[in-house]
């Protein structure tokens, strides 16, 4: 931003505003780890301080939506404040629903403790949790750095975490086809990757609003996509 | 928001080249009324406003804005050749109104003044009735063979205005004794009444509470179905409100113009984005 407004109480709002998210964006990322960790690693007590980590995301998630309101309330922003401001609140929200999505993988990891898991599958997990935390990470520093192509690049990295996904939804389902004592596990898994892959969707979203924040326009290339899993049945998969 | 990421269906993007209703309403497709060409306005040595371009469409509001001293006002002024009032001022450039040059030594400038009406920063009504601050211009422009003739225009004026409910039963009390908004309302009443095809506005609300400003917000966006209106504001919320275009004016020129919810969301020039923003330096 070129230069600071005239009311420095309205400059520090923002500053605030852009705190605030990146205090939530370092708690999902946490968040994530943790939670990913915690499947991979048959952990149920980090599991469990996981799933408690996700209130103070929630709580970040409200401070930021009443203090946008009053902000638009007050000060009438106007051009890159109100996309800042409106950029924020929605991004917030994504955080909010990527903590949602990693206490869901934490209450997974618990359900399925005490299982025993092929060391190969969790291999695919692990792989596809690494990948969604790093699109999670690039996109939280292109928006603190105001950077629109990064975001962009993370935007379409997408697709490869969906190709991850569809080889881990193939692998899985293999796995429950073998042996029907595995659905227990694997469905919980399935869910964990898929939840995984969601919070990728989500690092898009955020990526577009960067876009929107910085060049004022909405992002018009076409996205690739890579997620062909609605279209499997298990016939073809085994082919 | 937590469905596949698509643009169309987000909605965010909308804000962008924001939806036609959302920072003020109707179609801004006009046909263009006012065309300013070079023009360059000299208070003796010192140039007020400098080579400015402009296309002033019909029947849509267009909103000057820009700091103190910028030249909205002088550029507001040469379009009613009010600057001809000032002995040191030269204008040069073209202005033309439906393809005629007004600064044409042809052109009588009272003429051009009922064509172009102005409402002032301060409610100035004549020190007469209400009914004869409308009926004074009409009057002198024999715009009404009698009396029945000019009651008509008086009460559709005052209609248009959205003051005739108010002042029915007292049309015939000083306009000098109703309120600052009221008195604003009756000053447009009176630059309706001979029925201009541009109506300057400079600064109209500036001098009224906020429930009289909401009252002439109103008026304008009625008023412009018929007319070409031109506003100078100071508050960006309001021309944000009333107007279809916006220019922004700094230092005597004319920096940007475009549709106003462009120019509020997403302006092209990094000076309009650091005076709307509040970031002058």
């Amino acid at each position: 931003m070129p230069t600071e407004h005239i009311v420095s109480a309205f400059e520090d709002e923002l500053k605030a505003l852009d705190t605030k998210i990146a205090q939530m964006g370092g708690l999902a990322e946490q968040l994530l780890g943790r939670a990913i960790d915690s499947l991979e690693n048959r952990d149920p007590g980090l599991a469990e301080a996981t799933i408690r980590q996700d209130e103070q995301i929630d709580r970040l998630e409200r401070e930021v939506e009443e203090l946008a309101i009053s902000m638009i309330a007050r000060r009438q922003p106007m051009a890159v404040d109100l996309r800042q401001i409106m950029t924020a609140v929605r991004v917030a929200g994504d955080l909010e629903r990527v903590g949602d999505l990693g206490k869901n993988i934490a209450k997974r990891a618990m359900a399925i403790a005490a299982e025993n898991r092929p060391k190969n599958l969790m291999i695919g997990i692990r792989h596809i949790g690494n990948k969604s935390l790093e699109q999670l990470t690039d996109v939280l520093n292109a928006y603190s750095q105001r950077d629109s192509e990064k975001a962009l690049q993370v935007w379409r990295r997408d697709e490869e975490l969906d190709a991850i996904y569809n080889s881990v939804f193939r692998e899985l389902l293999t796995y429950m086809m073998e042996d029907p004592r595995n659905i227990g596990l694997c469905t919980h898994l399935l869910f964990g990757a898929k939840n995984l892959e969601r919070i990728g969707d989500h690092a898009t979203n955020i990526a577009e609003m960067i876009h929107f924040l910085v060049k004022g326009t909405p992002v018009t290339e076409r996205r690739p996509k890579g997620d062909t899993t609605s279209f499997v049945m298990p016939e073809s998969s085994t082919a | 928001m937590n469905e596949r990421p698509n643009l169309n269906q987000a909605g965010f993007g909308n804000l962008a080249p924001a939806p036609k209703g959302l920072l003020a309403r109707g179609d801004t497709s006009g046909r263009i009324r006012v065309v300013g060409r070079s023009v360059s306005v000299f208070y003796g040595e010192k140039q007020a406003l400098i080579d400015v371009n402009i296309d002033i469409l019909d029947k849509s509001v267009t909103a000057f804005i820009g700091p103190s001293g910028c030249g909205k006002s002088t550029f507001l002024r040469c379009l009613n050749r009010m600057n001809d009032f000032i002995d040191a001022a030269r204008v040069t450039g073209s202005v033309e109104i439906d393809g005629v040059n007004i600064y044409d030594p042809e052109i009588d400038p009272v003429q051009l003044r009922a064509r172009v009406g102005m409402v002032f920063q301060k409610p100035n009504p004549f020190p007469k009735s209400i009914y004869d601050n409308v009926a004074y211009g009409p009057r002198i422009h024999g715009l009404a063979r009698t009396k029945s003739d000019m009651d008509e225009i008086v009460i559709t004026s005052l209609e248009k205005a959205g003051l005739y409910k108010e002042v029915k039963d007292r049309i015939l009390e000083a306009g000098t004794g109703l309120s600052g908004g009221q008195q604003q309302r009756l000053c447009i009443a009176r630059a309706i009444a001979v029925n201009p095809e541009v109506i300057l506005m400079d600064e109209p609300c500036s001098a009224l509470d906020p429930i009289a400003t909401a009252r002439i917000e109103e008026l304008i966006d009625e008023l412009r179905q018929n007319f070409c209106i031109v506003i100078v504001t100071h508050s960006m919320q309001q021309a944000a409100r009333v107007s279809q275009r916006t220019a922004f004016f700094h230092l005597g020129t004319l920096v940007e113009e475009g549709e106003t919810s462009e120019i509020f969301t997403n302006p092209r020039q990094s000076r309009t984005q650091d005076y709307i923003t509040g970031r002058f330096g």
